[in-house]
């Protein structure tokens, strides 16, 4: 089978939005994993419950509530027109929000397993010897959690490539803006072109195996033994 | 000489911890007690690592808490040395960088303690390149007590650092603690619910029970008094004595020590003479004689004493406590019936026959 004609821009825009969406979640996930994995507050269940939701929730019933929210009179899209001038809704920076909280528990759990793993002893440790809470969270329980946020990167960056539901609820379908490979693969199928269906499926296949595989190899090779 | 003041409230469900003791920062201080009886969270609480409700804490003239005035201190600002029951190396660094890692955060003016004299002295130096987890127990529990050293802390907290070690282990470590104090002049607050660590390592002593102190002073003074419980029930009363090695007597097997310009003698030891040694008397190990010493006897201790006071033995209701001075107090336990026969009364001079035990 030689390679059909085709439209890389789907495949490059998938790219770039996992990747900027893992991004976003390192930084939004790895405060609210660490308050997770050592807070008594009574609400931790609560949070570990909405956290989660993306999981069980039906696609399209997350991308509904995006819809509304990413909305020009909605709860973030409201505010984010005030600011910018400009809707969410139908845009890049509107999936990748959509994004952020769909693929939430990928990188959160993860992370909030390793913090837990780490404990509050290394850390007591190192303060004891004069670091201060932020030197001790990046020179010990950041190294000692690598394997969590390996983890943490590629499910999260994995998980946003095979998005479908939510994106066709928030973003539509907009070539080189909202158009991604899984929707593009529904396309062609729509139109029967198989051949394409075929390839751009394969691709993400391989991918996606060839990643996973790559991840457990590390994972098993890391020096890091948490006791 | 440096103090700490301390005193800390807590209230958990079913248990206060309540203490309040001035602390003495030279040598070695026990903080003894049984298990729940408070003492790793009292070091916790002068660490910061635990934040008591209510509390008050003082290094000399330095508040370190003091929640009438919402002064709290965090732990990586006090300056001190924390060695866990277990090690709590980090695993992601070698042994060299687990020594640096405090060190690195000291303040260069603040560093009076070289790397290389902690090393040596914690015999270190073959363990460098190796990693954390391919370490044992003793050498991983080495490395924490270096770690914490190379930070050139003004106390040293120990919480029970030699619990986790089988006896073998305990025995090769605890010199090195004893050299830390005296090589290295850094209070020691040392955690442990082993009377015979304390009774070798401490000068100073806390003694907790149920979340409150019941005696704090001086070992010596601590160990001959007979109201401490805990301390009665485990036959440790008895006076103790800082000595000197002054010979060994290999064909015999004994080795004679020097107290208060007498000698001593009690089984061989291996230091060298000149070495300093800690030697227990224990009450029930001292006879009395009234009367000229015998002119010949098998026992090799013998002091002339008077006696200073006599009082019901608390752990036997057939024995009395007598107490002694011979040149240094020395307590004696005899029968009830002894007693009465040699009418003992304070100020008579008698001579006391005892054994002598090396706190090795």
């Amino acid at each position: 089978m030689s390679v059909p004609e085709m439209d890389w821009g789907p495949l490059w825009l998938t790219v770039q939005l996992a990747g900027v969406t893992v991004v976003v979640l390192l930084l939004v996930g790895t405060p609210l994993a660490w308050w997770l994995a050592f807070t008594r507050s009574r609400f931790r269940t609560l949070v570990e419950a909405i956290v989660a939701l993306p999981i069980v929730l039906p696609p399209t019933v997350l991308g509904f509530y995006l819809l509304v929210a990413l909305g020009p009179h909605g709860l973030i899209g409201g505010p984010w027109k005030d600011l910018t001038g400009s809707a969410l809704s139908f845009t890049f920076a509107g999936l990748v929000i959509a994004s952020t909280f769909y693929s939430l528990p990928f990188v959160v759990q993860p992370l909030h397993g390793a913090f837990e793993a780490v404990g509050k002893k290394p850390l007591e440790a190192a303060w004891s010897l004069g670091a201060s809470k932020l030197d001790a969270f990046f020179t010990v329980a950041s190294p000692m959690a690598v394997r969590g946020y390996l983890s943490a990167v590629v499910l999260g960056f994995a998980h946003t490539l095979g998005e479908f539901g939510v994106v066709l609820m928030v973003g539509g379908n907009i070539p080189g803006v909202t158009k991604v490979l899984s929707i593009a693969i529904y396309d062609h199928v729509e139109v029967l072109e198989y051949t394409q269906a075929h390839f751009l499926s394969a691709v993400l296949l391989i991918f996606s195996f060839l990643i996973l595989t790559i991840v457990y190899t590390i994972n098993r090779r890391l020096p890091i033994h948490v006791s | 000489m440096s103090r700490l003041d301390a005193r800390f409230r807590i209230d958990y469900p079913g248990f206060c911890f309540d203490v309040e003791c001035t602390i003495p920062l030279e040598g070695t201080i026990a903080v003894f007690g049984s298990s729940g009886s408070g003492k790793t969270t009292l070091l916790r609480c002068i660490a910061g690592l635990t934040r008591a409700s209510s509390g008050l804490l003082r290094f000399d003239d330095t508040v370190w808490q003091d929640d009438a005035r919402g002064i709290f201190l965090p732990v990586e600002r006090r300056h001190v040395g924390f060695v866990f029951q277990e090690a709590r190396l980090f695993p992601h660094l070698t042994v060299t960088q687990n020594l640096k890692y405090g060190m690195k955060r000291s303040y260069p003016f603040r560093r009076r303690i070289a790397f290389d004299h902690v090393t040596e002295l914690l015999e270190l130096e073959t363990l460098f390149q190796r990693r954390v987890s391919h370490l044992s127990g003793g050498e991983q529990q080495r490395v924490a007590i270096g770690r914490a050293l190379l930070t050139s802390p003004q106390l040293l907290l120990m919480d029970e650092p030699l619990a986790s070690l089988d006896q073998q282990r305990k025995k090769a470590i605890v010199p090195f603690i004893q050299r830390l104090t005296r090589e290295l002049s850094i209070p020691v607050l040392y955690v442990s619910h082993a009377l015979h660590e304390i009774l070798q390592l401490a000068d100073h002593m806390v003694l907790l029970k149920e979340g409150r102190v019941a005696a704090t002073g001086p070992i010596q003074d601590v160990f001959s008094r007979l109201d401490l419980p805990g301390l009665v029930e485990s036959n440790v009363i008895g006076a103790i004595l800082e000595t000197r090695i002054a010979e060994h007597e290999p064909q015999f097997g004994l080795t004679r020590v020097e107290f208060l310009g007498r000698s001593l003698f009690l089984p061989q030891q291996v230091l060298p003479p000149g070495a300093p040694l800690r030697v227990q008397v224990l009450s029930r190990d001292v006879s009395l004689v009234v009367g000229a010493p015998p002119a010949t006897s098998s026992v090799l201790n013998t002091l002339e004493a008077t006696i200073l006071e006599v009082s019901e033995s608390p752990g036997d209701q057939y024995a009395v406590e007598v107490k002694l001075d011979v040149g240094y107090p020395l307590l004696a336990m005899i029968t009830r019936k002894s007693f009465q026969q040699l009418r003992l009364r304070p100020g008579q001079k008698v001579h006391a026959h005892f054994k002598a035990v090396a706190l090795t």
